[in-house]
């Protein structure tokens, strides 16, 4: 019988960018289980809602995340605006899918840039930021900064955006488009790639949807699911294909998210095209009273956020279901069977989000 | 915009695993298990997803300390979600999968969504 060792593998790895715990149970050099442990950054954000407005508590929400910032804001005020039943204006609406977009598409730049440096791929990962700042500049020139926006408000979005700028966005974008199809090109066909992704960490379609994965790791099992499609913000009169892929390993992941780069300039064409005219925000008076779950497809898979209010200025409970913590469940299914040496690799292909996981 | 119909229906607690093992058969994903203190009591809300985005919730309503059964044999995953619980709420949850025995979460204090106990205030009202 083999002997089985257990390694410790973080909370502190070259691969990691926030701390995560595996214990790895491994007979000789492959994976037979893996055990996570988070709690190293949990922050008790839900709990702060007891103590601040409900209409300030926006601005903890979106600092759930660096790089989701915009979406955790978003869909937090999504949740209250359901529970108060607020006409939320057109045009903030467009403005919101406008910044998710963008969020998603500097998200996904940054994980590629990631996923690169993890394999050692030095240029492509400087060529991944290289872009993705293109991307920031849009954000800070619209929103006044590159991460946690400060742009959502419960009731619409604290400045408007002339028809002027979101033209020169798509300007933009389209110049940008060759280069994104470049960076992708090597992402799809290079060798090296191929061969440190292909047949890593698969999760077969049953597998991904019993266990609860989301996000660009659902889709890359073949689960045509993105929680885009229920409409919520200027989704409901736009047009898009969710992208899926087959092969349930981290190449698939890759897939996902290097194809979804053009659904999100597609997005915003299609939101600047449509925008209407009008308010961007509207007065909201009274305090919420029930409870309401809002989801929404942050860059790394749907976000949950749930409120319950009593009618006071402050909430009785918010509660945050991110990817990442709902991603870990199908990331130990994936491990089993692993090469020791191939385990960064796999958990990066979620791209985990420990900060958030935490809250 | 559209905003999604979310029904919730309230279950009893030793109705849990058969409704749950319902929407397992159904084909329906396990989007999340929320807890919430209203009134003194836990409210624990499990929410699913059929393929076409459908979006449904039982709940379950215990007492402060209460123990509840594990949903892990049903769905896997579910083993993230009842740790939390434990740690946060301090609702005992048997049968999970995957136990950490309070250590999924290292909070500084124990517990500390729980809904107050009339054992808990005085302590606090001590300290301070």
């Amino acid at each position: 019988m083999t002997r089985q060792i257990v390694i410790p593998f973080g909370p502190q790895h070259p691969v990691l960018p926030e701390p995560l715990h595996l214990d790895l149970v491994m007979e000789d050099e492959r994976v037979v289980e893996a055990l996570p442990s988070i709690g190293y950054v949990h922050r008790g954000l839900e709990k702060l809602v007891e103590k601040r407005d409900y209409k300030d508590f926006v601005f903890i929400a979106e600092r759930i995340c660096g790089i989701c910032s915009f979406i955790h804001g978003m869909t937090y005020c999504q949740a209250v605006e359901g529970v108060m039943d607020l006409p939320v204006p057109p045009r903030a609406l467009y403005l919101r899918t406008v910044w998710s977009e963008l969020s998603r598409l500097h998200s996904h730049l940054l994980w590629l840039g990631l996923l690169a440096d993890s394999m050692g791929f030095e240029s492509l990962f400087m060529q991944s930021w290289r872009l993705r700042e293109h991307i920031l500049d849009d954000l800070e020139s619209t929103t006044g900064n590159r991460v946690i926006q400060g742009a959502c408000k419960v009731g619409g979005v604290r400045h408007d955006v002339s028809n002027e700028k979101l033209g020169s966005i798509v300007a933009g974008l389209d110049e940008l488009r060759p280069k994104l199809d470049d960076l992708v090109n090597v992402f799809v066909r290079d060798d090296s790639v191929k061969h440190r992704l292909g047949g890593l960490g698969v999760l077969t379609e049953q597998q991904a949807w019993e266990l609860g994965a989301v996000g660009p790791v659902l889709r890359a099992s073949g689960v045509s699911n993105d929680i885009r499609q229920i409409g919520y913000a200027a989704y409901d009169e736009l047009e898009f294909t969710p992208v899926v892929e087959t092969g349930g390993d981290c190449y698939a992941r890759t897939m996902v998210r290097a194809k979804e780069l053009f659904t999100s300039i597609d997005l915003i064409r299609q939101a600047v095209e449509k925008i209407p005219e009008g308010p961007v925000e509207m007065k909201v008076t009274g305090n919420p009273w029930g409870e309401f779950y809002a989801r929404s497809e942050q860059p790394r898979g749907e976000v949950v956020h749930y409120v319950k209010a009593n009618g006071t200025k402050n909430l009785v409970r918010f509660r945050v279901r991110t990817p990442t913590f709902t991603n870990l469940p199908p990331l130990l299914a994936a491990m089993k069977g692993l090469q020791l040496a191939d385990v960064p690799v796999v958990v990066l292909s979620i791209d985990p989000c420990i900060g958030c996981a935490e809250r | 915009m559209r905003r999604e119909a979310q029904p919730i229906e309230a279950i009893e607690v030793p109705d849990l695993l058969a409704r749950v093992g319902e929407r397992k058969a159904a084909g329906d994903r396990l989007i999340a298990i929320s807890c919430a203190v209203v009134e003194g009591v836990n409210e624990i809300t499990y929410s699913f997803e059929d393929r076409d985005h459908a979006f449904t919730n039982l709940r379950i309503t215990v007492p402060p300390g209460a123990t509840i059964p594990s949903t892990t044999p049903v769905y896997w995953g579910a083993f993230v979600y009842e740790n939390e619980i434990h740690d946060l709420y301090g609702l005992t949850v048997t049968g999970i999968n995957v136990d950490y025995g309070g250590h999924f979460y290292m909070t500084k204090v124990p517990f500390p969504f729980a809904a107050p106990t009339p054992a808990a205030a005085p302590a606090k009202e001590e300290k301070e």
